[in-house]
């Protein structure tokens, strides 16, 4: 704690610090030397190609793989080409560009994903020097050839190769050159002698940066800030010019008074900088440049690599890695000696606190006397935010929740979110883990950025925690985290099928949200078929399951999964291609094993295959279904024949469906229609397809009544409907004799008032007071009324 | 329009808002003037959701009906097609689209699946060669359609066709769809019952479905407490019944199709003086029936021997209220008058209507046929004679009577016989054939097939239990001022409701044995709850019950729980849900096999 400023350099101003980050877990042999090194930004990992340009086929060069705190993730020999550059893309993927321009990319395990080439003329003239870029696009290449000739992707992703115009008098590769995004547009800066060049989409034109001095000879070197807004120049006379990249405003020029050209010249800079540097190195020096031309200087002792950073540069070298900084205002008014802010006087005043002193009133006082109390607070927050060490963070976060206790209305918001960050921040710090990050560039790349970052280290387990922890809706985090795990645990080759689908059922359970036909078809696409379907058998949405299946050829399950979804549209979509794919035999088989489907296919059926729909019955041996199918059928024949031949096939269904019933109906009709048809031929009557009792009724007013007597008998018609009929129809005609006959042939089985009622319907009281006497006591009442 | 959605205890009117905010939508996607070309089908269901107006602020210009051949010629830049995914609309649309391309190449065509877009639909287009034909092609999902304050419906009339009959569970799919969107408005439903195979089935989609969404939680806090689904074949009887309350025998007389009724014109003939008499119109009177008219929701739901004394009793509040003017002295009492003329003027309409309806139905009710039905139907339900031939079914068969009147006694015979001996069966149906004739075979053994009709099979009858245990039969049903809701069918509770009623209280435990006599399994399933969304009741506050009936529920079974939700102690509020309405004659129907004959 006390030593908190121990650290620091002033520089103008402000001050300087260099943070010790890690001592490195690797031990390699010659140090950084002769290696082509590629750090990526925020923290990433670290590759190192020994003597890259080794060309003998005895000892290759190899390629290793470190994180930021030097363990090893992996290492292999280099069996392609010779490689000119190396550089880590946003997803932690690692290019390594070949001299004959073709970009291999590996993950960050070493297992190669795919290639690409900068074109076809480059084999030929071979690349001079490449660069890896970011920009809002996505990650970009940038390579000079060796006929002078740019070439740019602003997106690996979408590859689209940018063939950059040539420029005027350049032979071989500039002196130095860099990548400008600027204005939506991606540039190419070089210079050639003293003069300075900007390249783009079309032309090559020449500029110069305000206030360098025409003597300060020519630019060996020159290097962007993170943001592309500045840009720095070194001379080889030994002149650094730094300023704004549009070249629109000098902000530094300095004579360093070393002629020899720095191996790294990066800016140092970071948000709401007071004191931005550029950091030059040699082999033996390490020069800070403020833009008060003020310096500091550091010895190197090993070589060592230069990392830019947001806010920050990180210097790497074989033993340790530091992050050189500028003291953030905040820490640099609670840490200065001597300072009055409130802050400085809150982390006092907690500091008496816990020696039990009476001072730490006194200190408070101070502070509430000023009415700043709040502002103390809020101090301390953000200064414990920006210290690296967990012990400064501790006490800082103390002396602001001691402050805390003493102000009313104090969103403690801010307070709780920065301790929580800042456990987030020490857990993925730790060596073991190597994600040296500070809060400031954490907060610029997101969380949702570190979890993925995370993944592609694959460390689940501290994903979920931390997903976990800072309370991430499951569906963007812990199940985010779990698909990249089931995805990943599924290309393991040495596991079996089960092992597999069984831990990543374990794990994934139910977790809403985890597609589990996303995690088969990787399984698929690695060609474990057998272990996609059992994954798929978790996957709850059967809309997501059943293209897979049909792509995988398992059209039974397939068939399986659309029938449990309910959704009859799926299942209709499994048929029809079952019905494409299978013969007839077969499908029909499978259909057999789902009824549901069969029963859907038979719906389509009737509507759209009648035929289909007879030979499915067939097969089923549904006679009652068949049967009724020969009826419905026997009404589309014209002809009498064919009719009561589909009625015949319809009462052999119906016996052997032993529905006895039926049969004898049908029976009945045909021999109706038979019936109907004579008397059609002998008399003209158009019975044909009436029913029985119309039948009867028809024949009765045509005065037939022999013909109806003989179906009443023939059809076992009941009394009481044929005498129900017989009466109405004698009544209707106004046969009132024939009637009283008919009346008198036997005991009524529908009773007299019947007769009655139905007489003074047709307007005869007459003939209805006739059967008035004959009416069973109990309706004699109902008769008479009906009478009058 | 549709306030009369939002006065319940759920407001259903943001599921219809929800439901025209998709269709502008789509609307507005195929920009310039349209025509729409209509599956008929879908017209009345349409009609709760969108009037022509809301259609004609986005600039729809014309509409007509689906048909084959050629699209009647219309000066509209967009053609879109509102039709159920169904294969031989399809075809239609083919013709139109073949026909149409020749005249006018300019058009653009579009389709709009109700109430979901269907591959096997758009592959038949595509075989037809005409899919490319289309810009547009979307879906409209419409599955729950709000139909009144504290009714849903899905107007899918062939559902328990499909469900019972075909073995197609589609309208079951759909309608788990449906829970889902309800549940995305209104909050997961934490307790869910059922009692049936569709039920059950329907409970697992939604369970599956939730999973499939889940992740994405519902942060809404829960309005309905418990769902309950209802098969209708858990309970056949009902809908046989004749329902006795003012709606339903609206419904049984004259038929409400998408809460619209067609009247006789001769009762609301205007008389004015003067005019003669011989203008009489001719075309069917249309009112819409809905809990927008007050009166008509204070009367619909009583029986209708209680609707005449609450007639003349507004009646006569109306006529005073119209009195109040020789009382008016003042200016401003004259002027407060006035500003309630339209109200008044406006019950006196629906008094003047409603007056005339209730005429119209009484002259049936009080009609001879209707009153021995009715005794048949009642000695069936209290389990009369059920096991031998009814004289009044053969009389009626003799008579000639309409088949479904025939049908609907026989099968409420066979229902309440637990079946028939075979004999008595096969008597029936021997009758009905030679009767009506002998095509009816497929209708008979359909109706046999859906459960309606069937030989008695095991030796006990157990409906007599059942009528027991449930109390489906009371014998002092009060029409007047009903203290149950055996009042609906003066006398008869709706099966289905008292097993709604007992779920609310005691609980389902204390019927397990009639349950288990009732087909298909009973459950319970739980959805949890995010936490933080547990309601936290306040004293006094009524749940509120989501019932489902799948396969129809009748407008006298909505009176019954009506009354449920209104009785003072029975701490529930019932909102209820179906694929249809029905009634007796509308759901034999759809069970009715036609064959087309092609016979000279």
């Amino acid at each position: 704690m006390a030593f908190v400023t121990a650290s620091w350099n002033p520089l103008g101003e402000a001050f300087y610090r260099k943070l010790e980050l890690y001592e490195m877990s690797w031990s390699i042999r010659d140090g950084l030397r002769d290696s082509l090194v590629a750090a990526a930004p925020y923290g990433g990992p670290i590759a190192l190609l020994r003597e890259p340009l080794r060309h003998s086929p005895s000892s290759r060069p190899q390629l290793e793989i470190y994180s930021a705190s030097g363990i090893a993730i992996t290492s292999f020999p280099w069996k392609s080409g010779p490689v000119v550059h190396l550089g880590w893309s946003v997803s932690d993927e690692l290019l390594c560009v070949q001299e004959d321009g073709s970009v291999l990319i590996y993950d960050l395990f070493g297992s190669f994903k795919r290639h690409f080439s900068m074109g076809q003329e480059v084999v030929q003239s071979q690349v001079l020097e490449a660069k890896v870029f970011h920009s809002p696009y996505g990650t970009g290449i940038a390579i000079v050839t060796g006929s002078s000739r740019f070439t740019l992707a602003t997106n690996i992703e979408d590859l689209k190769l940018r063939r950059l115009p040539e420029v005027p008098g350049l032979q071989g590769k500039p002196a130095s050159w860099v990548v400008l995004t600027q204005d939506r547009q991606t540039k190419v800066l070089l210079s050639i002698g003293p003069e300075l060049y900007i390249l783009d989409n079309t032309s090559c034109t020449a500029v110069c940066p305000p206030g360098l001095s025409p003597h300060a000879g020519s630019i060996v070197h020159m290097s962007v800030s993170f943001s592309y807004k500045y840009l720095s120049l070194f001379t080889d006379s030994g002149h650094l010019w730094a300023g704004l990249s549009n070249l629109q405003e000098k902000l530094i020029e300095f004579d360093t008074k070393k002629t020899d050209r720095p191996k790294q010249m990066l800016w140092c800079r970071r948000p709401k900088s007071q004191q931005p540097s550029v950091v030059l190195m040699w082999e033996r020096l390490l020069l800070v440049v403020g833009e008060c031309n003020d310096t500091i200087q550091f010895p190197v002792v090993d070589v060592s690599f230069l990392v830019g950073e947001l806010d920050g540069v990180r210097i790497i070298n074989s033993t340790n890695q530091e992050l050189l900084q500028e003291v953030p205002l905040v820490c640099q008014d609670i840490f200065k000696i001597a300072s009055m802010a409130p802050g400085a006087l809150l982390l006092e005043a907690h500091r008496e606190y816990e020696k039990s002193s009476q001072k730490a009133d006194e200190y408070l006082r101070e502070i509430k006397e000023q009415n700043v109390l709040e502002k103390a607070v809020q101090q301390c927050v953000e200064a414990a935010a920006h210290e690296y060490d967990p012990a400064t963070q501790k006490s800082l976060m103390r002396a602001a929740s001691f402050g805390k206790c003493f102000l009313t209305d104090f969103c403690s918001d801010h307070f709780v979110s920065t301790c929580r960050e800042l456990r987030v921040l020490n857990a993925v710090r730790e060596s073991s883990v190597g994600m040296p990050l500070t809060h400031t560039q954490f907060k610029q790349m997101t969380l949702q950025v570190l979890i993925d970052r995370l993944l592609f280290r694959q460390f689940y387990p501290l994903a979920i925690e931390i997903c976990r922890y800072l309370k991430i809706p499951d569906y963007q985090g812990v199940n985010r985290v779990l698909k990249h795990w089931a995805s990943c645990k599924v290309q393991q080759k040495e596991l079996s099928d089960d092992a597999i689908a069984r831990a990543v059922c374990v794990k994934v359970g139910e977790s809403p949200g985890v597609s589990y036909s996303h995690i088969a078809a990787k399984a698929y696409e690695c060609g474990r078929t057998e272990l996609a379907i059992k994954l798929l058998d978790f996957e709850p949405r059967s809309g997501e399951q059943v293209p897979l299946l049909l792509k995988m050829k398992r059209s039974h399950l397939a068939l399986n999964k659309a029938v449990e979804s309910g959704d009859t549209d799926l299942v209709y979509m499994v048929v029809t291609h079952l019905k494409n794919e299978m013969n007839r035999g077969d499908f029909f088989m499978t259909l057999r094993n789902q009824p549901v489907a069969l029963s859907l296919y038979r719906q389509f059926c009737k509507l759209q295959e009648q035929e289909t729909l007879k030979d499915l019955y067939n097969q089923d041996d549904n006679h009652q279904e068949l049967a009724n199918y020969y009826v419905t059928v026997s009404y589309r024949e014209k002809r009498l024949e064919s009719r009561l031949s589909q009625l015949q096939n319809a009462v052999d269904e119906y016996n052997k469906a032993k529905n006895d019933f039926a049969a004898k109906a049908t029976e009945e009709e045909m021999r109706l229609l038979r019936f109907q048809r004579k008397l059609d031929d002998e008399k003209g009557a158009g019975l044909l397809g009436l029913s029985l009792q119309v039948t009867m009724e028809t024949l009765l007013s045509l005065g037939l009544h022999k013909q109806a007597e003989q179906l009443y008998r023939d059809f076992k018609v009941p009394d009481k409907r044929y005498w129900w009929l017989k009466l109405k129809s004698l009544a209707e005609k106004e046969e009132w004799e024939e009637l009283e006959k008919f009346s008198k042939s036997k005991k009524s089985p529908i009773g007299y008032l019947a007769f009655v009622e139905t007489c003074i319907k047709y307007n005869n009281r007459y003939e209805a007071k006739k059967y008035i006497s004959k009416v069973t006591p109990e309706q004699k009442v109902k008769a008479h009324l009906a009478v009058g | 329009m549709a306030a009369h959605l939002s006065y319940g205890k759920v407001n259903l009117n943001i599921l219809r808002e929800a439901a025209r905010k998709d269709l502008r939508e789509f609307l507005d996607k195929c920009a310039g003037s349209k025509a729409i070309v209509w599956d008929e089908y879908l017209t009345g269901p349409f009609g709760l959701i969108a009037q022509y107006s809301l259609l004609k602020e986005h600039e729809v210009e014309k509409m007509f009906t689906l048909k084959s051949g050629r699209l009647p010629s219309a000066d509209v830049k967009n053609i879109i097609f509102f039709v159920r995914p169904r294969l031989e609309l399809m075809d239609i649309i083919a013709e139109n689209v073949q026909s149409e391309d020749k005249l006018h190449s300019s058009r653009d065509f579009h389709i709009l699946f109700v109430p979901r877009r269907s591959m096997l639909c758009e592959q038949r287009l595509k075989d037809q060669g005409v899919l490319g034909s289309f810009i547009n092609m979307d879906e409209y999902i419409l599955d729950l359609i709000p139909y009144d304050g504290d009714l849903l419906s899905m107007e899918y009339e062939s559902a328990f066709r499909e469900c019972y009959l075909e073995n197609d569970q589609t309208s079951l799919y759909h309608t788990a769809k449906g829970l889902m969107t309800l549940q995305a408005l209104y909050g997961t439903i934490p307790q869910i019952y059922g009692k049936g195979d569709c039920a059950r089935h329907v409970a697992n989609m939604m369970l599956r479905m939730k999973r499939e969404f889940a992740g994405i939680q519902n942060q809404i806090l829960p309005v309905f407490d418990t769902l309950l689904l209802l098969d209708r074949n858990v309970d056949l009887l009902t809908p046989l019944a004749t329902q006795l309350t003012y709606e339903g025998l609206i419904d049984e007389i004259y038929g409400i199709n998408n809460g619209y009724v067609k009247l006789p014109p001769e009762k609301f003939a205007q008389k004015k003086q003067g005019e003669a008499s011989k203008d009489l119109p001719t075309e069917p009177k249309k009112l819409q029936l809905n809990s927008a008219e007050e009166l008509y929701a204070e009367i619909r739901d009583k029986n209708f021997n209680a609707v005449g004394a609450a007639l003349s009793k507004k009646a006569k509040i109306i006529s005073a209220a119209f009195e109040e003017r020789h009382n008016a002295k003042t200016v401003g009492e004259i002027k407060q008058f006035v500003s309630q003329l339209p109200h008044m003027q406006a019950a006196r309409s629906s008094l003047a209507n409603h007056t005339s309806i209730a005429e119209l139905v009484k002259d049936i009710t009080t009609s001879e046929a209707f009153f021995d039905s009715l005794t048949v139907e009642q000695e069936f339900m209290t389990g009369v004679d059920t096991d031998k031939v009814n004289t009044y079914i053969e009389d009626c068969i003799a008579q000639k009577d309409p088949l479904i009147k025939i049908l609907r006694l026989v099968c409420m015979q066979s229902v309440c016989n637990n079946g028939l001996k075979q004999k008595v069966l096969d008597y029936y149906k021997r009758e009905i054939l030679q009767t009506y004739g002998y095509e009816h075979l497929l209708t008979l053994h359909n109706l046999e097939k859906a459960g309606l009709l069937k030989p008695q099979t095991s030796s006990r009858n157990n409906y007599p239990t059942i009528r027991k245990t449930l109390k489906l039969w009371m014998e002092d049903a009060n029409e007047q001022n009903p203290n149950d809701i055996s009042y609906v069918y003066s006398g008869y509770a709706p099966l289905s409701i008292r097993l709604t009623q007992v779920l609310a209280r005691p609980g389902w435990r204390s019927i397990e044995e009639v349950l288990k006599m009732l087909p298909g399994p009973h459950f319970e399933e739980r959805q949890q709850l995010p936490s933080g969304l547990h309601k936290k009741r306040q004293q006094g506050e009524n749940r509120t019950t989501l019932v489902f009936f799948l396969g129809g529920v009748t407008y006298a079974e909505i009176a019954a729980l009506r009354f449920l939700s209104q009785m003072e102690d029975s701490g529930m509020e019932y909102i209820i849900a179906t694929t249809k309405l029905i009634n007796g004659t509308t759901w034999i129907k759809t069970l009715m096999d036609r064959p087309e004959s092609h016979a000279a």
